[in-house]
């Protein structure tokens, strides 16, 4: 638990942050469709076929709803118009209603002209309701829906919501789910709760879902106590992590060590082998140049696949990639001019970065850390075997897997290695439900799964001690321990609830 | 108690989770001289569990053995003594994540439940987390159990803005709720139930029939055995519904 409290005091309640600043990353929002934007003046922003500048929208509160007007401008939307229908004239049921497209008088052209001359979605919506023949003989309920389909349509209004795990892991699971490897928000939920992630923390993560659960965690933890990432290939991704907006000081007990050290640092060889390359090392610091060479590369292939990527709503993703990976002082180096200065930046922030590897080297090889969360589109089963290594007993863990089957060898696997008790697989359903008075019924539509977890507890590795008598006495319950059915296992918690 | 950072050493007055096997627990007051019974035999509190680590293997009177583990949140929910209506860690997991509960958070809570938030320092392990609204707070949740009637209070608690959660299991309880809401000016509602779904892990093989085609394949012999999840033979149907919502400012 070193690192906990260490932070400086991230102050959860800045006065004044619910208004919106220039340069706040923040979630876009119409009806239930989200996009995360950074606001920067003067820029141009697409979201759901309109395009505006974010510039009005700074100052504003947090949650507030926004039209968009004439040339692009955000126009602070009056809170709760009542919707005006004062003709309350409606229909006993709509069996004589016959969808044959001929009931609404307003043509294709007639609407456009309407939107061209600048009329507000709401007067559009009226206009049509006036011109539809068979609204009138609606059901009330009809109506109802007849009125929000329209204003659905027509009306452009946007809310500026913060940034949250919720709302994060709501939209990537909408908009990409294959980025976040199909994990729903749920399951992320159920991550966060089964691996105990709290302030103070030593957390170990692996994760190949953008940065969300990473940056989910972060959020838990609220910047008190430090994460380890693991990751895979040349650098860690981070684009989710940046849409969070988090201060800088929670950076501070963020670090991140390659995937492809974690063998020789379970085996021993790892610090010997980085001891050696003191910065004067001229070899060897060319040797950690090429590692970072090949880091960039791969960032940069992250970065063209997210741009080729046809769904990819996240052009911001790369800057804010950037923008989380140097200093804000140092921001355009290019800009900066001289290639001198550049090549010396660059050797300054890969030093740097390997400074930050050694020191979470040194905190993974404590082997004291209070929980592992795994979230990857690798097979479960060789990361868990090493990476539990670095848990103190006694902690949780969660595996997310986007399928069943390798989280069952997992289990199997883990049973052998021993260490580990309370093992459980588990998904969750979840159903929508519409609420309406007297028309309260599940949405038509339901997720048909959000991907597995593997949970459990670290335990004290079987000394070697163990008295052999003893071994004998309890050989029943040992066979328990082993591969017991599951079933009764889990009898007891289950019938609580 | 020592729910809000981990220890490694098991001391007097700490609660420790004992783990019988089978997934069956019990949660202990550690207490010097003090003794527990446990079906693996005696445990002498002053002898294998003060000074030891947590997560320890102990030996037992009888020579059976249990795993003491540090409390947590949700293992405390699995092992309190219940006099009331509790949430579990499926259901607590999505509202704390729906609230945006984070550390530093205002949560005011009402109605029956118990829930150990990791974030809350005003803990009281065995009624109500409780905290009062202190002057000035802008963003908050906020946990309501049951009655609509509490809305309209909980529009003047929720500072300037915040999220909601009403959690009940009737659905005319909710519809209630949602109309209450909605009469407030509260937005982005939202009604969801979240089910946990458990798969025991077995090792499964079946026979092959006999389909008397011949002599290659020795009839009556099993199949290489597979691994399976399967579903719990009985599972939770229905905790409650969840009202999710929004308090805007202006």
């Amino acid at each position: 638990m070193e690192g906990s409290g260490e932070q400086p005091g991230p102050q959860p309640q800045h006065p004044g942050d619910h208004r919106i600043r220039d340069g706040d990353f923040v979630v876009l929002k119409r009806e239930d469709v989200f996009k995360a934007v950074q606001v920067q003046r003067r820029k141009k922003v697409t979201f759901e076929k309109q395009w505006f500048y974010l510039d009005n929208v700074i100052g504003h509160s947090y949650g507030t709803t926004f039209e968009v007007t004439s040339g692009g401008s955000l126009q602070p939307k009056k809170k709760r118009e009542e919707p005006t229908a004062e003709t309350k004239e409606a229909g006993t049921d709509n069996r004589n209603i016959v969808d044959d497209g001929k009931s609404q008088k307003l043509t294709q052209d007639d609407i456009k002209a309407l939107k061209d001359k600048g009329i507000k979605g709401e007067e559009i919506v009226q206009q049509l309701i006036e011109n539809s023949t068979t609204f009138r003989d609606k059901t009330e309920f009809a109506q109802d829906k007849y009125i929000k389909k329209k204003k659905k349509k027509y009306e452009a209004v946007i809310t500026v919501v913060k940034p949250s795990t919720r709302i994060l892991s709501i939209m990537y699971y909408a908009r990409e789910p294959g980025k976040i490897n199909h994990m729903r928000y749920d399951t992320l939920a159920q991550m966060l709760t089964l691996g105990n992630i709290r302030a103070g923390n030593k957390m170990i993560v692996m994760e190949t879902c953008a940065g969300l659960v990473l940056g989910a965690m972060m959020e838990r933890m609220g910047g008190f106590g430090s994460i380890i990432q693991l990751y895979p290939g040349g650098g860690p991704v981070r684009a989710a992590t940046a849409c969070f907006g988090f201060p800088k000081s929670f950076l501070s007990g963020l670090y991140e060590f390659p995937l492809n050290k974690v063998d020789s640092l379970l085996h021993g060889t790892f610090s010997a082998e980085m001891l050696s390359s003191e910065p004067k090392d001229s070899a060897l610091i060319e040797e950690s140049n090429g590692t970072l060479e090949e880091k960039q590369a791969s960032e940069q292939e992250n970065e063209d696949s997210m741009a080729e990527a046809p769904e990819s709503n996240h052009p911001e993703d790369q800057e804010t990639m950037e923008t989380i990976s140097q200093d804000p002082e140092h921001k355009g180096p290019k800009e900066r001019g001289s290639r001198k200065d550049y090549i010396q930046e660059k050797q300054r922030r890969q030093e740097e970065q390997r400074k930050r590897h050694l020191e979470a080297a040194a905190l993974l090889s404590e082997r004291n850390a209070d929980g592992l969360i795994v979230a990857s589109r690798f097979h479960p089963t060789p990361l868990l075997l090493s990476l539990l290594d670095f848990v103190a007993p006694s902690r949780p863990f969660v595996v997310y897997c986007q399928y069943k089957e390798p989280l069952l060898e997992c289990y199997t696997k883990l049973r052998e290695r021993g260490g580990v008790i309370n093992l459980r697989l588990s998904e969750t359903w979840l159903r929508n439900y519409q609420v309406l008075p007297d028309r309260s019924h599940p949405k038509l539509l339901m997720s048909g799964g959000g991907g597995y977890l593997l949970s459990g507890f670290t335990v004290a590795m079987d000394s070697l001690k163990a008295d052999t008598s003893l071994r004998s006495n309890a050989s029943t319950l040992e066979s328990h321990e082993t591969e017991e059915p599951a079933a009764k296992k889990r009898k007891c918690p289950e019938s609580d609830s | 108690m020592s729910f809000v950072a981990y220890e490694e050493l098991i001391k007097e007055g700490d609660t420790a989770i004992l783990s019988l096997g089978h997934g069956a627990m019990v949660a202990v007051r550690v207490q010097r001289g003090a003794q527990t019974q446990t079906r693996h035999g005696v445990l002498r509190h002053s002898v294998d569990l003060i000074g030891r680590p947590f997560g320890s293997k102990v030996t037992c009177g009888r020579g059976g053995w249990v795993y003491v583990l540090h409390p947590t949140p949700e293992l405390w929910t699995l092992n309190l003594p219940h006099r009331t209506q509790i949430l579990y860690s499926t259901d607590i997991a999505l509202i704390t994540m729906m609230l945006e509960l984070r550390p530093g958070s205002v949560v005011c809570e009402s109605g029956e439940f118990l829930r150990l938030p990791q974030f809350n320092s005003e803990i009281d392990t065995n009624v109500e987390v409780r905290a009062s609204r202190p002057a000035g707070w802008r963003q908050g949740g906020l946990l309501l159990a049951g009655i609509e009637e509490g809305i309209g209070h909980a529009w003047k608690e929720t500072g300037l803005s915040g999220r909601f959660c009403s959690f009940s299991p009737c659905i005319e309880q909710v519809q209630r709720t949602c109309q209450a809401l909605a009469a407030r000016g509260f937005s982005e509602l939202s009604t969801l139930e979240v089910l946990p779904q458990v798969y025991n892990v077995r090792t499964v093989s079946l026979p092959l029939p006999d389909l008397g085609a011949g002599t290659d394949g020795p009839a009556g012999s099993d199949t290489s055995p597979f691994r399976s999840g399967t579903p719990m033979k009985e599972a939770v149907g229905h905790t409650g519904y969840l009202t999710f919502a929004t308090k805007t400012p202006g």
